[in-house]
């Protein structure tokens, strides 16, 4: 048995090339426990299918959509939103997991990019993320909603979809970096609900009280999904709404994201960097 | 691999006061130590997971901290808790961490069978790792950690939790390596396993390192040889006694329940010979008379296990100097 002997990147740009390897093993591995771990693909897959029926045929015959139009057409667009959103929780828990397991340790021990861990998750999440997209869209045609808008448009609408995505990864984790251990995820759903509740996924902010509606035409998530829906052409657009980022939702749907990139971004490197304290 | 005044200071404690430890290239140290002496602060600094707060360290010849990327393509890590990836096969941890290790893709897959060939995981290879038991886990996060030869590994008590059998296994995977030249620094705190591995054995208590040397020297620091005279019966243990102390010239110790006396014995086979013949001349009746070392546990108790603190500083001050000049 010959051991091979060590090597570590000469050039600037032999880190580079490093770093991008490092980061798609990592993403690998990821994918990997997709692949290994079927009870949670079929249980994140079959979390919107269900919440699609649920909300769209209970809820839906019992709420009236702006415009007159029908309920799952207008519904589609908030769950694809609050999907991007109900990934953080899975996720913290996923980093929670490794920093407990020690993965992480042997991670950062051996001579690969600082960033790999952290970038290669990323960029499973929103691989990932693509996977639910595209299940939930077919799962809604299946149900009666239509997209109406051109091409670019629908394009532009999963392109911002997958943005608020990403941006959440940030969040995801940060969050598992600072949690206890992977048994405190417990706490993340009850949180997520209302992050998602207030907000227009499932009825109009107009119907609800005044501060409320404020809030949520100020989340994040309202500004995604009211892109959404203007893009796929699908009833309460903006027309209908009145507050100002919802207005300008396809713009607020670019901006809300990089604010929170923004401020998560360093966050979660420099909690990333605490774990040598 | 050489550590000079480590520090390493949470809030109120001080989990490193001062440590330091130099380990000859190619050779295997024993840290040994009670729970939260420090040991693993001290694994995790050498292996930059964590950041000292004083003094400095090279391992392999490069500064950790300052040279984080020369220090961990040369070192190894087998950590308290297996750093593998629970949900991933056996072969493709190996393959994941050779591919991290930039060995290229078929070289990482060839690594992956000779290691597992090694650790005797063929058969378990394809499995996800949280099957396995904790023996197979541990030599497969040992294989992990010397993908590629490392010149230093790490071990952070590797065999806790192991029974007998793997722990043996464990013992001679590592005692291989060595014999290739790795350096080896090895936290326990089972005293025979580092009497079994170790050439060179570190006492480690509050951070600092009481005592240092080969464990022949830590045994003889606490009185060296002894011998032990056990007699038939109890009314001969006064005589014995003054057999004994007239033969080694000191104050021998009685274990009146075990009937044994025993006394310091430095030229040791002078020492047997002159005590059995004074004993037969005395007409003792001896049921056993034996050369014994104190075997590391006692030499372990004794330093570490003094109650009050201050006077164990000032005693364990004296034991260090020893150590250095013996």
């Amino acid at each position: 048995m010959t051991a091979p002997t060590p090597v570590i990147p000469q050039s600037g740009l032999e880190r580079v090339r490093w770093a991008v390897s490092d980061t798609w093993t990592i993403t690998l591995r990821y994918l990997m426990h997709l692949s290994r771990s079927p009870e949670r693909v079929v249980g994140t897959m079959l979390f919107p299918v269900v919440s699609i029926l649920l909300f769209g045929f209970v809820f839906g015959s019992a709420i009236s959509v702006p415009g007159d139009g029908s309920y799952r057409e207008y519904l589609l667009p908030g769950m694809f939103a609050q999907a991007m959103v109900f990934g953080i929780a899975g996720q913290a828990v996923a980093v929670a997991t490794d920093v407990a397991r020690g993965v992480n340790d042997r991670f950062r021990s051996m001579p690969m990019s600082d960033s790999a861990v952290v970038v290669g998750q990323t960029c499973a999440e929103v691989l990932n993320a693509m996977l639910d997209i595209t299940l939930m869209f077919l799962c809604g045609l299946a149900v009666g909603w239509r997209f109406h808008g051109s091409f670019s448009d629908t394009a532009l609408a999963l392109g911002l979809l997958l943005l608020l995505r990403l941006a959440a990864t940030w969040i995801g984790l940060y969050v598992g970096l600072i949690l206890r251990g992977p048994e405190s995820g417990g706490v993340l759903m009850p949180l997520m609900f209302p992050v998602t509740m207030i907000a227009n996924t499932f009825v109009p902010t107009e119907a609800m009280p005044n501060w409320l509606g404020t809030v949520a035409e100020w989340n994040p998530l309202s500004a995604t999904t009211a892109a959404a829906r203007e893009l796929f052409g699908n009833p309460g657009a903006a027309s209908t709404d009145v507050a100002w980022p919802l207005q300008n939702a396809v713009l607020m749907a670019t901006v809300w994201p990089l604010v929170i990139m923004a401020i998560f971004m360093p966050l979660a490197v420099r909690r990333y960097r605490r774990l040598s304290r | 691999m050489l550590a000079e005044g480590l520090q390493k200071i949470y809030k109120d404690t001080k989990a490193l006061d001062g440590f330091d430890l130099a380990v000859p290239e190619g050779t295997v140290c024993g840290l040994l130590g009670p729970n939260g002496a420090g040991k693993t602060t001290a694994v995790r600094i050498l292996t930059t997971l964590l950041r000292a707060d004083g003094g400095r360290a090279t391992v392999a010849g490069y500064e950790v901290g300052r040279e984080s990327a020369q220090v961990r393509a040369r070192i190894g890590l087998t950590g308290q808790y297996s750093a593998v990836d629970d949900i991933l096969t056996g072969r493709d941890n190996l393959v994941m961490f050779g591919r991290l290790y930039h060995l290229g893709k078929r070289r990482a897959r060839e690594r992956a069978d000779e290691l597992l060939d090694s650790f005797a995981l063929t058969e378990a290879a394809d499995r996800q790792v949280k099957t396995y038991s904790g023996g197979m886990r541990r030599r497969l996060d040992l294989a992990a950690s010397i993908i590629v030869a490392p010149q230093v590994l790490f071990l952070d008590e590797p065999s806790t939790g192991l029974d007998p059998r793997n722990r043996n296994k464990v013992w001679d995977d590592v005692r291989q390596l060595v014999a290739r030249g790795t350096t080896v620094l090895l936290t326990t705190q089972y005293l025979d396993e580092a009497d079994q591995l170790a050439s060179q054995i570190a006492v480690i208590e509050a951070g600092r390192v009481i005592a240092d040397g080969t464990p022949d020297q830590l045994k003889t620091l606490i009185g060296g040889d002894q011998i032990g005279v056990v007699v038939q019966e109890a009314r001969d243990i006064p005589d014995t006694v003054r057999v004994l102390a007239s033969v080694t010239g000191a104050e021998p110790k009685v274990e009146p329940d075990l009937n044994r006396v025993s006394a310091p014995a430095v030229e040791r086979v002078a020492i047997l010979t002159s005590a059995v013949r004074a004993l037969d001349e005395a007409g003792i009746a001896v049921e056993d008379i034996a050369l014994r070392r104190p075997s590391l546990d006692e030499v372990f108790l004794r330093l570490t296990g003094n109650a009050s603190p201050a006077p164990s500083a000032a005693a364990s001050d004296e034991l260090e100097k020893e150590a250095v000049s013996s």
